[in-house]
């Protein structure tokens, strides 16, 4: 029976990134302080650091993101390394092969570093343990977004953002407001903030999108469901929105955009409940007009576009703290 | 061939018998317990099973062979083996074959090839609709002539509720019994794991208690109206076990059995998503299964089964969700009987009551048990004897389990099947 984390090795080291579950709060932090630098990269006039040199990386998308593999790309470019993009739902897998025949194969072009995308909960685990347990565990595994399991390096951004913004998470209310059942980023989102100690988290939807022990998700964290949008957000310091995937909007989850729109999208009268500093965050891409007004997404409290700059920042730390060498 | 079992701690949970003795085995059958032989009986062979514990065969309510349809997962060979390295002698395998068991050929069939020296009885279920897609009876009285001794679903539902009944009144015409496991497949749907904290913290679609309830309520409300014998297969929660209890005390004469998986396990040993258990029905909380154990300890379920199920590996080296359901569970059944009783306090002889005389009532056999006349089948094992449950160790084709690298005591040495020496321990020194 697997009992220890395979993203930690005998000496509590981080050596991939799969979840932000088990990471200590000194990791977690480490990880946003390492990041710091990394945005002044983007300033420069050659956007280049030669932290992994030398190094392949292999981009696995089974599910298909242009926007995330991009973000992935442009970390590693700038750390130097050489980026091979896989999107697998159009090759191997079509054509019948199994995810570690895959991984075995890409593993023998003598890859560095995988960042895995895959539909289904924990497939990066699988990825990860199989490579420990055929002695290659040399390859670093990065957890792109897996199911509806984690999305840690959306979360590290998110709390990249916080920290830059708010300073201290110990004193902050937060509103994760939307379909928190099938979000990977709303997982990783809780356990961040859970471990970075803040005091009172709000998960906002109607139930249909909730978990059935959605209090009871993440031990320890101080969660707390709200079925009101309005009661979620009051005096919240960060709101930050999940998107609705197209295919849950119209069925037995709930009836129309509409109504999901009226009853839990983001207004500006909304927005007015939260503190008047309250910075608001979407993962993208977003649904205007469904989740969030567009004169909120543009307003003054959006952070959503530094989200994305901060992204290709904490990637790099990400990458360069696992496959770097020296840390 | 005459045998003499001698100096062992004879638990025959039928009648009660607990004590040092001797059995004496000819032709096949048992012909004598007690410190002397028969008059006129002259052993030819002697196992000496000091220190160890002889009871009857083991009789599993669940397991599958595999066969037809599924050789690469397992054969009648392989599973027989793990059968008789177990100590089980008598066995009902599910009907979710390929083709299923719907029609009295495969059936015959399958018998046939089941019947040879050292191989435990097989006693197939019969498919209770033609294919399992639940929608046109299947010849049962003709199934029943060829050999099967129940009917069922496997895993599959029933989902017109017109066509569930009708299956219950025609199988209650004949007497025959219909064993079911309560899933109701559209709150099922598309759920992988018990629907709780560790399914939401792991972003697996959960399968709530509910669609266990809510398809056991129907089943039982169908058994009183139809007058079906009904066995509910593989109860997995203690809302479930609740509703057992309320419909028994109103009366019904409900059965139920419960897998040794869940009496020992819960959704936390998910752990990192370890494919091995990925189950039907899924494991549940921790207190769903102490109520599982606790309600197995005080007869509320009848009987504890392995609900064998050997997958391949190719079928499990994949994401959770995406890999197959079922454990492999023959060899494990007694041991992890034995690691019940002896966490729960169960008295020894109760214990292994629910895995002999128990599961011989509900098949309406008088088997499992140790007396003059009956066959010959016998388990004599070492309960303090351990070993750590290991891919090289499984007989079974299956290597899977949740329970691989655990430490586990009751070691089998002998089984005897027909007073076929179908096993022995000392073979392998």
């Amino acid at each position: 029976m697997t009992t220890s984390n395979p993203q930690l090795n005998s000496h509590g080291e981080l050596i991939h990134l799969l979840s932000i579950e088990g990471l200590s709060r000194d990791i977690l932090h480490n990880i946003l302080d390492r990041a710091e630098p990394f945005t002044a990269v983007a300033e420069r006039e050659v956007k280049k650091v030669p932290l992994m040199r030398g190094k392949s990386v292999f981009n696995l998308f089974f599910e298909n993101s242009t926007r995330t593999r991009t973000t992935f790309e442009i970390a590693a470019k700038r750390l130097s390394a050489d980026v091979i993009n896989l999107n697998i739902n159009t090759s191997s897998a079509a054509k019948g092969e199994s995810l570690l025949d895959t991984v075995d194969n890409l593993a023998a072009m003598q890859a560095d570093m995988f960042v895995v995308r895959h539909a289904s909960s924990g497939a990066p685990y699988l990825i990860a343990q199989h490579l420990a347990a055929t002695g290659r565990d040399h390859i670093h595994v990065v957890n792109a977004g897996d199911g509806r399991h984690s999305h840690p390096t959306q979360g590290l951004l998110d709390m990249y953002t916080i920290r830059h913004y708010k300073k201290d998470f110990t004193q902050l209310t937060v509103a994760v407001v939307g379909d928190v059942l099938h979000s990977r980023v709303a997982r990783s989102q809780l356990h961040a903030l859970t471990t970075l100690g803040v005091p009172e988290i709000r998960l906002v939807g109607p139930r249909t999108l909730l978990p059935a022990a959605a209090a009871q998700m993440i031990p320890g964290a101080p969660l707390r469901v709200c079925n009101d949008l309005a009661d979620g957000l009051r005096g919240a310091d960060v709101v930050m929105m999940l998107r609705l995937q197209n295919e849950r909007m119209n069925g037995a989850l709930l009836p129309s955009t509409q109504e999901y729109f009226k009853s839990w999208g983001l207004t500006p009268e909304k927005l007015a409940l939260a503190k008047p500093d309250a910075i608001v965050m979407h993962p993208g891409p977003m649904n205007r007009g469904v989740e969030i007004d567009s004169s909120v997404a543009d307003g003054r409290q959006a952070v959503i576009l530094p989200q994305v700059t901060f992204g290709i920042a904490v990637r790099m730390a990400v990458m360069s703290m696992l496959a770097g060498g020296a840390q | 061939m005459k045998i003499a079992i001698q100096h062992g701690r004879v638990i025959d949970p039928a009648s009660g018998l607990d004590q040092p003795t001797n059995v004496y085995v000819a032709d096949g059958k048992i012909v004598g317990v007690g410190e002397t032989a028969p008059g006129g009986f002259r052993a030819e062979g002697v196992l000496d099973a000091s220190g160890c514990i002889v009871c009857p065969g083991l009789i599993d309510l669940s397991a599958r062979l595999r066969e037809p349809g599924f050789e690469y997962r397992a054969t009648l060979e392989s599973e027989m083996a793990a059968a008789a390295a177990g100590g089980v002698t008598r066995l009902v395998c599910p009907p979710d074959t390929d083709p299923p068991l719907d029609e009295p050929g495969l059936v015959e069939m399958l018998k046939h090839r089941a019947r040879q020296p050292g191989f435990a009885h097989v006693h197939p279920m019969g498919a209770l609709t033609i294919g399992l897609a639940g929608q046109r009876l299947t010849e049962m009285a003709e199934l029943a002539e060829a050999g099967c001794i129940a009917f069922g679903q496997a895993n599959h539902s029933i989902i017109d509720t017109q066509v569930l009944m009708r299956a219950m009144q025609y199988a209650a015409t004949f007497g025959f019994s219909v064993w079911l496991q309560p899933q109701d497949a559209h709150l099922a749907k598309g759920g992988v794991a018990h629907e709780g904290a560790v399914s939401a913290r792991l972003g697996l679609a959960g399968i709530p208690v509910i669609a266990e309830t809510v398809a056991l309520s129907t089943y039982l409300q169908l058994a009183r109206e139809t007058g079906v014998r009904l066995h509910i297969r593989r109860l997995s929660s203690a809302a479930g076990l609740a509703l057992i209890r309320a419909a028994r005390a109103d009366g019904l004469a409900v059965t139920c059995d419960v897998t040794i998986n869940h009496i020992h396990l819960c959704d936390d040993h998910i752990g990192f998503f370890n494919p091995h258990t990925r189950l039907d029905p899924p494991l549940r909380s921790a207190m769903d299964r102490d109520a599982l154990a606790a309600g197995l300890a005080d007869g509320s379920i009848d009987v504890l089964c392995s609900d064998h199920t050997p997958v391949d590996d190719d079928a499990k080296q994949v994401p959770f969700a995406e890999a197959e359901t079922g454990a492999t569970g023959l060899e494990l059944l007694l041991p992890l009987t034995l690691q019940w009783a002896a966490d729960h306090g169960v008295p020894l002889p109760r214990a292994l009551a629910r895995i002999t005389a128990d599961p011989a009532r509900i098949l309406g056999l008088d088997r499992g048990c140790i007396k003059p006349g009956v066959p010959a089948d016998l388990c004599v094992f070492d309960p303090q004897g351990s070993h750590t449950v290991s891919r090289e160790r499984l007989k079974s084709q299956g290597k899977n389990t949740p329970f691989l690298g655990r430490q586990l005591a009751g070691e089998v040495r002998y089984t005897l099947i027909d007073g076929h020496m179908a096993y022995s321990a000392d073979r392998l020194l």
